[in-house]
């Protein structure tokens, strides 16, 4: 039964590892990649080290992977926001998809003070 | 008082993540969390009688349920937008109002929109957030602040502020 659920826990991993990545090369820019990024690639490494304590159990092995799961959290989320944010500083514009940007705005709008 | 809170976590940290309780371990652990304390203590909460309401730790509980089953729905979200062949993307940067006042919660709060369908926290200015969004899918500040934040906004609250 543990065995199962570690194949299927590793198989979810690995998949959605899969489509973070695809949404790295699919999507138009910085920003939108960043998304794909962020989330599927956290949510499928998260799941892969889970699955280890349904393999080793609560032993060396499995509290390692438990306590690596908010450390890649914060990392990456972390990560995420100091990349976005530095895009923008440096002038990386948005993708002409792009409906709306109030963040552009409001320091247009601080700069003229 | 949140100098002595703050090293007894990080020992605690460091028994479980080298999983030995012997005596030159544990001495070693002391030595690393007292020196971590020394530098990042001044950086730490401020009000450490926090840690000790078991109310805060029930709500931490109920809001680690909800995060997840947010943060699944995200990832079918984004994966369904990705896989999709014309791409149903609308992206744009808006900015959202904050009730929370301590920082930790506003970090938290900031983390876990990064975590959730199609939203990254570009930047905290006082008490605006400015973020990302991959569908925006309306223009109505009062409708999307309650999309993004509302969800976690109360949990967060109840737990850090």
């Amino acid at each position: 039964m543990n065995d199962l659920i570690f194949k299927i826990l590793i198989s979810i991993g690995v998949i959605f590892n899969l489509f973070g990545c695809i949404g790295l090369i699919r999507l138009p820019d910085v920003y939108n990649r960043l998304q794909s990024a962020t989330k599927c690639v956290t949510l499928g490494t998260c799941s892969i080290l889970l699955s280890l304590v349904f393999k080793f159990g609560f032993s060396e092995i499995g509290m390692k992977g438990i306590i690596a799961i908010p450390l890649l959290f914060f990392a990456s989320t972390v990560a995420a926001h100091a990349l976005i944010k530095g895009a923008h500083f440096f002038g990386v514009k948005l993708g002409d998809q792009s409906m709306i940007d109030d963040y552009e705005k409001d320091k247009e709008k601080k700069s003229k003070k | 008082m949140r100098y002595i809170v703050l090293f007894f976590i990080l020992l605690i940290v460091w028994l479980v993540l080298t999983f030995d309780l012997t005596f030159p371990n544990l001495l070693v652990g002391a030595l690393a969390a007292i020196i971590t304390t020394v530098i990042f203590g001044p950086h730490f909460v401020r009000d450490v009688r926090k840690f000790f309401q078991p109310q805060r730790y029930l709500w931490l509980l109920i809001f680690l349920i909800v995060f997840v089953w947010e943060c699944l729905k995200a990832n079918f979200d984004v994966a369904y937008r990705v896989l999709h062949p014309a791409m149903p993307i609308k992206p744009g940067i808006v900015k959202v109002k904050l009730n929370l006042k301590s920082d930790i919660a506003k970090t938290i709060l900031a983390n876990a929109i990064t975590m959730t369908p199609g939203t990254i926290s570009v930047d905290l200015v006082d008490d605006i957030l400015y973020v990302h969004w991959i569908y925006v899918s309306s223009f109505d500040p009062e409708i999307y602040s309650h999309k993004v934040a509302g969800r976690f906004e109360k949990y967060i609250k109840r737990i850090f502020d």
